[in-house]
């Protein structure tokens, strides 16, 4: 690990003040950072520890029915606050379903969305990655491609975004609040993350010195509570990033589909909100026909970056799937394995 | 209650209560407080960290390293590069026995593999010596790697595993595969895998002159001092090796590795005591790996299912610069009966690291080819996978024709049967599904290992106290030797566990022989047995000719060693205890030494092996592919079980390795790089709790003769087998789809099957 | 440049004075406090052998810098006995043969410490399982270790119960 000053700000404004200056770096959980450092894919010359910072904290019931979720409240936190859990379960299964029972009691909303792709070309230091040194060269392609992307990516870079969290949060329509020397500002999660293009590096919106302060859902992704769900096919039953995933939720009025709610993860450089496949089933019965029609939808545009097609035709089918988990009905607890194909359906339902 | 008759000494009986029994590990309380002092756990006065500098090329020379911005890190003491290496008496790349490897120790700028070391940063801190490898930089000239198994030409091997001949048949495979009614062959591809022990390889080197005390992890005591003191040409007493705890082996911490001498070379260079501990990223390389293979099978039955000819071919590698050729189509030797066995193989090298033993080194990757290929043929025959498996049981060994000094695989297969419920199986694929709708498979594998011996020695005291001393420089990674080896220890000398102190883990203490080839129990408790047996043998002597002892005159008629006290063999009123003896003939001490080794008249005249049966079943999700192994019976039968309890965590960590192989292992490498892609604990999957939900271990009764005089096969890598097979002959009766290229991962199940 | 760092380590006070930045809790504990019970797996939060209770919560120490612990309460394997009675977690790890070669196991236990105080498992062997996830055993002492968790909670509960009657 490089050296680095490591600076400790007790308000906002020092800490955006800290941040601005070239090759700072915020540390709240460090889940993510700290590996990166340790691995030399990232050699900030600062850090700035906000992981103390008032007010970052706090759960906060909106008098709309929304939340607003502060960036520092801990993964576990969230997804064990009865309140959140009863709301918003698909973004409860979604966290739960990610890393390990450690990492999540460290793991902070706003680092989540922060967090870096797990291409193994990626943490490659000796070969060439774009996204960690422009203009590089991107020896994903052809190389290791069972993890990239299968839709966004550009022929500059092929990583997919790794997180769980997002993309049930992008799929409920969370909005991003956001700090920095020119004011607070907030954009919609969807708008956060940035597609490669040529410049696979940038992958948010925020600007340097610009901090993440707080992540909101509004008071309709409550609607969907009894019929969200949030599916992971992984390579082991647990402590494994997705192959792809799925997060779907449903308001279902008289029979029929009155609203939906879906986005994937592992198979796009972010949390891929598919709103064609939600189209494609307002006013339709909750039934696999359309279920798979809403799939074909969502992978439309997919093609593969390598030797990962398979990805496509897997994540139709996660789709479809995690739509009749949705129009099951959430279960009254959270799976024992959440997140697992192999949680059992059956059992007492969300109410 | 048992009973110890050592041929040796048919005199003297030794009667102990501790043999059998399930006691909890005695390192227990040590493991569990953290008070259990591993290698890197060590912290002389004055010591500094070492970091080691590897390669990311896999195949060229170092064209420069940048020394100086290095230095210029505070906290830096020393860079040792092949410039400034302290001299060595032995060049690395000799090698005069199989049981060692040549190593890189700096002597050139050649690079032959990824993650070769290149040079070692010594500093004041950890933190000072992690970055200052960092900051090396080093620069390459590179030349194409080759790291595929069809990257290069093949040869056939001069010998494979250790000195197991590359070709062996009996019969004539050809006319009996031509022969056969129902035919079938294929090709199966299993991957690069590493050990990745929980604990990394680690040192801490401490010179006092010419004399070395290293603390560091060791499946070979005795071998890693010997190593030691060749290559730095002082005297093997000078050397002592301290491992009293492996935190997990598995075959990477057998033969000494280079990134240990590099830690010993360091405080060399120096002249202060250094600790050196690989990162998880440096495992994959330097300390060896399972090499990849491809087996083809081709099996021939009759029209009642009896195998007329099986050939097992396997293709396998080793590196460019030394041998070590996975045995894969070994295991076709032993374990179904057939006129006709063909086993061969071919090689080719390629710009890896030197391939070593990796828990059963060859049964593994040889038995779930086998295993597989045994259900494609029963399932050609339209036969139940057992029942087929027991239509060609083996009554003698196959491919010498020998007896088996014990076989009880009948009862593996009945008792794990029944305890798994197979007989309620059908024969088709996916006929089985859960409420959920999951698909549902069960499989079949046997598992086989050889029962081996190694040469070991045990010292003996007993004390004229009446408590006993037992001695021998053990290995325990895990497997249980601290307690198991006492347990033999205490019954040896007719002592209880509380009166006796076993002392292990050092190189100062007698060779104990290698922890590995599932041996060390048989060949460290037949020593240490060997050790009391001499001890009471001249405790005996001493009480039955000396007329003031109650056992006088008794030394035809024997007597029996129990609880500290001599019996007369044929009247237990007259006894006496050891510290009367010991004190009436005014010794502080009697010493007994034993020594084992196989013995060469029953392995010229059997077979000697341990079996087993394993039951999986899987469950398969139809659509997406995931797997998850929600059942597994294992029956196994291994002769004498010196402690239930430990010899079950060592079926249950080997079943585990099973599924571990058929599901999730892999090292990724780049072809074009030569550079793991997955060196690391997130990305290189073994599985987790949540992988392993019903865990069952069978331990069949099997009484050996032949093995030993305690009747000892080995339990530590058997599991492995037959596990693999059976995980992966599950998924295939779950969904139909045979997966021939392992680990079995979810989009072979759900990509379009090839026509 | 020079940190000064407040810690309560298995309920003793200590001030370090940390002369880099870059030392992370495991390292502290490990390199410069003499507490080397807590484990090095793979240094990068992806084995869990350096679980350790932070504030009553298991991490992963190698992925926490010391420096950002300052005023934290640390426990580790080395201070859950309590006056020389091993905690419950630890005695059913020794009867259920929850461990091997042993080098997981503080991290085992300490994430078991964890587990219990969160309260989410109870006595669902599944739960326990997940929830057991980011602690990987190469020895493959799984079964040992759930049955251990089931067994200490059963423990503990009747220890709890005795101390209220």
């Amino acid at each position: 690990m490089n050296r680095f000053d490591y600076v400790r700000p007790a308000t906002f404004a020092e800490a955006i003040a800290a941040a601005s200056e070239p090759g700072a770096a915020y540390l709240a959980g460090g889940t993510n950072l700290l590996d990166l450092m340790k691995g030399g894919i990232v050699r900030p010359g600062r850090l700035v520890d906000v992981s103390r910072l008032p007010g970052l904290g706090a759960i906060e019931w909106l008098a709309d029915g929304g939340v607003r979720i502060g960036a520092l409240v801990r993964n576990s936190d969230l997804a064990h606050d009865s309140e959140f859990a009863r709301r918003f379960p698909a973004v409860a299964e979604a966290l739960l379903s990610g890393a390990s029972a450690q990492l999540r009691n460290m793991a902070t909303v706003g680092g989540n969305l922060l967090q870096r792709t797990r291409c193994a070309h990626f943490y490659d230091v000796a070969g060439a990655c774009n996204k960690r040194a422009p203009g590089a060269g991107c020896e994903a392609r052809g190389g290791e491609a069972r993890n990239a992307a299968v839709l966004g990516w550009s022929e500059h870079c092929i990583a997919t975004h790794p997180s769980d969290f997002c993309v049930a949060l992008v799929a409920l329509d969370a909005v991003v609040e956001i700090a920095g020397q020119g004011g607070e500002y907030q954009v919609p999660l969807e708008d956060f993350h940035r597609l490669p293009g040529e410049t696979p590096g940038q992958e948010s919106v925020l600007e340097p010195g610009e901090l993440i302060i707080a992540v909101r859902l509004p008071a309709q992704a409550a609607s969907f509570s009894r019929h969200a769900r949030y599916l992971k096919i992984r390579d082991r039953t647990s402590f494994a990033f997705a192959v792809a995933s799925a997060a779907a939720a449903l308001r279902i009025e008289q029979g029929a589909i009155a609203a939906a709610r879906i986005a994937l993860g592992g198979v796009a450089p972010k949390p891929w909100r598919a709103r064609l496949a939600e189209r494609a089933l307002i006013g339709v019965g909750p039934d696999r026909t359309h279920f798979d029609r809403a799939a074909e939808a969502a992978l439309a545009d997919a093609r593969p970056s390598g030797d990962n097609a398979f990805k496509i035709e897997l994540a139709r089918r996660i789709v479809a799937r995690a739509l009749a988990l949705a129009a099951a009905g959430t279960p009254a607890r959270l799976p024992a394995l959440p997140g697992s194909p192999f949680s059992p359906v059956a059992g007492v339902l969300h109410v | 209650m048992s009973e110890i008759v050592l041929s040796a000494t048919p005199a003297h009986l030794r009667h102990g209560s501790n043999i059998g029994q399930p006691l909890t590990r005695r390192d227990g309380i040590l493991k569990v407080t953290g008070g259990a002092r591993f290698a890197a756990d060590n912290h002389p006065p004055g010591m500094l960290y070492a970091v080691l500098a590897v390669s990311s090329v896999a195949r060229g020379r170092v064209a420069a390293l940048d020394v100086a911005a290095a230095k210029a890190h505070p906290g830096i003491v020393e860079i040792m590069t092949s410039a400034n290496k302290p001299p060595l008496a032995l060049d690395p790349d000799a090698k005069t026995n199989p049981f060692m490897r040549r190593l890189e120790l700096l002597q050139n700028d050649r690079v032959r593999y990824a993650n070769q070391p290149i040079a070692v940063v010594i500093a004041e801190t950890l933190e000072a010596a992690t970055e200052g490898a960092a900051l090396l930089s080093p620069r390459y000239e590179e030349e194409a790697p080759r790291v595929r198994l069809d990257a290069a030409e093949s040869f056939v091997p001069p010998a494979v595993g250790v000195g197991h001949p590359s070709e062996a048949e009996i019969g004539d495979v050809e006319t009996g595969l031509a022969g056969s009614l129902r035919r079938i062959e294929a090709t199966y591809e299993t991957p690069t895998q590493f050990h990745n022990p929980m604990e990394p390889h680690a040192i801490v080197a401490a010179w006092d002159g010419d004399a070395l005390t290293v603390d560091t992890p060791s499946q070979g005591l005795a071998m890693a001092q010997a190593r030691i003191a060749e290559l730095f040409g002082i005297p093997a007493e000078n050397v002592l090796v301290r491992s009293p705890f492996l935190g997990g082996g598995f075959g990477c911490k057998g033969l000494f590795t280079g990134p240990q001498v590099l830690g010993i070379m360091a405080a060399r260079l120096v002249g202060r005591p250094v600790k050196l501990v690989l990162r998880r990223e440096q495992m994959f390389g330097p300390v060896g790996h399972r090499a990849p293979t491809q087996q083809t099978l081709r099996l021939g039955t009759d029209a009642d299912g009896a195998l007329l000819g099986l050939s097992h071919h396997t293709r396998t590698a080793s590196s460019t610069f030394d041998d070590f050729f996975e045995p894969a189509s070994d295991v076709s030797h032993t374990l179904y009966a057939s006129p006709a066995i063909r086993t061969s193989y071919e090689a080719v090298r390629l710009d890896t690291g030197t391939p070593t033993f990796m828990r059963a080194p060859g049964e593994a990757s040889g038995s779930i080819a086998l295993e597989s290929a045994i259900d494609e043929m029963a399932e050609a025959c339209g036969m139940d996978p057992l029942a087929f498996r027991l239509r060609n049981y083996a009554e003698l060994e196959p491919i010498s024709g020998k007896p088996f000094s014990s076989k009880a695989l009948r009862a593996c297969y009945a008792e794990g049967a029944e305890r798994f419920g197979w007989k309620a199986r059908p024969l088709r694929p996916r006929e089985m599904r859960d409420a959920s709708g999951l698909l549902v498979g069960w499989g079949v594998g046997t598992a086989t290992f050889p029962a081996l011996m190694f040469q070991g020695q045990a010292r003996a005291v007993i004390r004229k106290d009446g408590t006993g001393i037992v001695e021998t420089g053990a290995q325990d990674m895990g497997q249980g030797a601290w307690t198991a080896l006492a347990q033999i220890a205490a019954d040896g000398l007719g002592l209880s566990m509380e009166q006796m102190e076993f002392r292990s883990g050092a190189s100062n203490l007698p060779d104990a022989g290698i922890a590995g080839g599932s041996a060390h129990t048989a060949t460290a408790g037949m020593a240490v047995a060997g050790a009391g047996a001499d001890a009471i043998a001249k405790l005996a002597a001493l009480a039955t000719g000396d007329e003031r002892s109650a056992l006088f005159g008794a030394g035809n008629a024997g007597v029996i060693a129990r609880d500290g006290r001599l019996f007369r063999r044929d009247d237990e009123s007259r006894s006496e205890s050891y510290a009367d003896i010991l004190n009436r003939a005014a010794l502080a001490e009697i010493e007994g030494r034993g020594s084992s080794a196989a013995d060469p008249i029953a392995q010229a005249n059997y077979a000697m092996h341990a079996h087993g049966a394993v039951f999986a079943e899987v469950k398969v999700d139809p659509e997406l592919g995931q797997i998850r192994v929600t059942r597994l019976v294992g029956a196994f039968a291994a002769g004498r079980i010196i402690n239930p309890r430990l010899v079950r965590s060592q079926y249950y960590g080997g079943m585990i390795w099973g599924v571990s192989f058929a599901l999730h292992e892999h090292g990724e490498i780049d072809p074009r790089s030569g550079r793991p892609m997955n060196p690391n604990l997130g990305e290189y999957h073994v599985p987790v709790n949540a992988d392993i939900p019903s865990i069952e271990a069978i331990l069949v009764a099997e009484e050996d003769r032949h093995v030993n005089a305690l009747g000892i096969k080995g339990v530590g890598e058997i599991a492995i087998t037959g596990t693999a097979g059976a995980v992966a002959n599950a998924v295939w009766h779950a969904t139909g789809r045979r997966i021939r290229r392992f680990p079995i991962t979810l989009e072979r199940l759900t990509e379009p099957a090839p026509r | 440049m020079s940190l000064s760092v407040l810690l309560s380590v298995n309920g003793v006070a200590r001030e370090v004075a940390l002369d880099d930045p870059r030392v992370t809790l495991l390292d502290l504990l490990r390199e410069r406090l003499g507490l080397t019970g807590t484990k090095k797996g793979c240094d990068r939060g992806q084995c869990g052998a350096c679980t350790v209770l932070v504030d009553g919560r298991r991490i992963n120490s190698c992925l926490t810098l010391a420096a950002s612990c300052d005023g934290a309460r640390v426990l580790t394997i080395e201070g859950l006995a309590e006056e020389g009675a091993l905690h419950p977690v630890q005695e059913a790890f020794i009867a259920h043969d929850g461990f091997q070669c042993g080098f997981c196991t503080p991290g085992q236990i300490m994430s078991a410490v964890g587990l219990i105080l969160e309260g989410h498992a109870g006595d669902d062997p599944e739960r326990i399982r997940e929830g057991m996830s980011g602690n990987i055993c190469r020895c493959g002492a799984y079964a040992g270790i759930t049955a251990a968790i089931l067994d200490a909670e059963r423990r503990l509960a009747e220890r709890n119960r005795a101390e209220a009657a």
